[in-house]
């Protein structure tokens, strides 16, 4: 019965802790379910890639190249690009998680999120640790992926209503810049950034809608050197 | 695309998604992973997400280019400062749409 109710309080320490994110991820949810439909999917689509997938960047740039008629190979290349960062976020969990059983690794997978990961890794590493982790996280990622479904639902309902000269297809960069400034930290991930736009930009005519691809690839490797030139310029001084 | 088609790439990137996710937590249980792999995904982030906004924000509207008539270029700068100042999505969505539809209305 103690052990329940630890359960339980650590489940709502972690609906606590994501409350503040709520507002942010509301009109993001919104802006995928309007991209969706603005470049023609069937809204059963829409709604169907935040079950399926249910991350909000590589939805967006779905939408987006099946919008511009891109291969299917190139597209299911790009998006999980896009969601590589998952095996980052999996990984540095793995301390705290992997011990538990399939049947909840495989859940607490598939919710697994930028959001749900930043307050939990904090939360695991800082906070206080009182044992139901995988309680916290529930607690943390659950509410983010009720309210993903909610909100894309939602988008996808107006999107068929917003006239095009509305430019809606513009929220789609303003959000991911929101998402840019955690991400950038030190020189190193300036470099990244600043090399993979550049690139990215540069090859927008590329074949095959690689342009993206290829700017990611270019400012990970220019991350990576400089930060092993910054080590060895520390490592010579 | 056709409709068999747009469903096969969901299903096969959410799952793929779903691998990825389920990686590092099973496959490594308590350990930890390579440190020259894990270095190297530090970096996906920021160079994923300009690699996104950049080519957006230049090219994504309906005069795209580097010339005076791309009302989303300035509308852009605009919703970088905010983002960075605010960190908050709701702000710049707000003033990012709101400056590209007075941009655009002033052009016109």
């Amino acid at each position: 019965m103690t052990q329940r109710s630890d359960s339980g309080q650590a489940f709502a320490d972690g609906v606590r802790t994501v409350a503040p994110m709520i507002p942010g991820v509301i009109p993001f949810g919104m802006t995928a379910g309007i991209a969706a439909v603005e470049v023609g999917l069937d809204p059963s689509v829409g709604i169907g890639m935040s079950l399926i997938i249910f991350a909000g960047a590589s939805q967006l740039v779905v939408a987006q190249l099946i919008g511009d008629g891109a291969l299917p190979m190139i597209i299911i290349l790009t998006a999980l690009l896009i969601n590589l960062r998952m095996v980052m976020y999996s990984a540095s969990l793995a301390p705290h998680l992997g011990h538990l059983p399939m049947r909840w690794k495989a859940p607490l997978a598939y919710i697994l999120t930028d959001q749900a990961y930043a307050i939990s890794i904090t939360r695991f590493t800082y906070g206080r640790s009182h044992g139901a982790k995988h309680w916290f996280y529930l607690g943390a990622a659950l509410p983010l992926w009720i309210l993903w479904q909610i909100s894309t639902a939602l988008g996808v309902w107006l999107g068929t209503a917003v006239p095009p000269a509305w430019q809606v297809g513009f929220a789609l960069p303003l959000v991911f810049l929101v998402l840019l400034v955690p991400v950038i930290r030190d020189r190193p991930s300036v470099i990244a950034a600043l090399t993979g736009g550049g690139v990215a930009l540069a090859a927008h005519g590329a074949p095959y809608h690689l342009g993206l691809s290829i700017g990611a690839f270019a400012g990970v490797a220019s991350g990576v050197a400089a930060e092993l030139m910054l080590q060895r310029r520390e490592r010579t001084a | 695309m056709s409709t068999t088609a747009v469903w096969t790439v969901i299903v096969v990137i959410g799952l793929g998604t779903f691998l990825l996710r389920l990686s590092g937590i099973h496959l490594l249980g308590g350990g930890s992973m390579p440190e020259g792999l894990m270095r190297a995904l530090r970096y996906v982030p920021p160079a994923v997400i300009t690699a996104i906004v950049v080519p957006a924000i230049v090219y994504g509207g309906p005069d795209g280019g580097f010339s005076l008539h791309n009302a989303r270029l300035l509308a852009g700068v605009i919703a970088a400062v905010v983002a960075w100042t605010t960190r908050s999505v709701l702000a710049t969505l707000g003033l990012g749409m709101g400056s590209l539809w007075l941009i655009e209305w002033l052009l016109h």
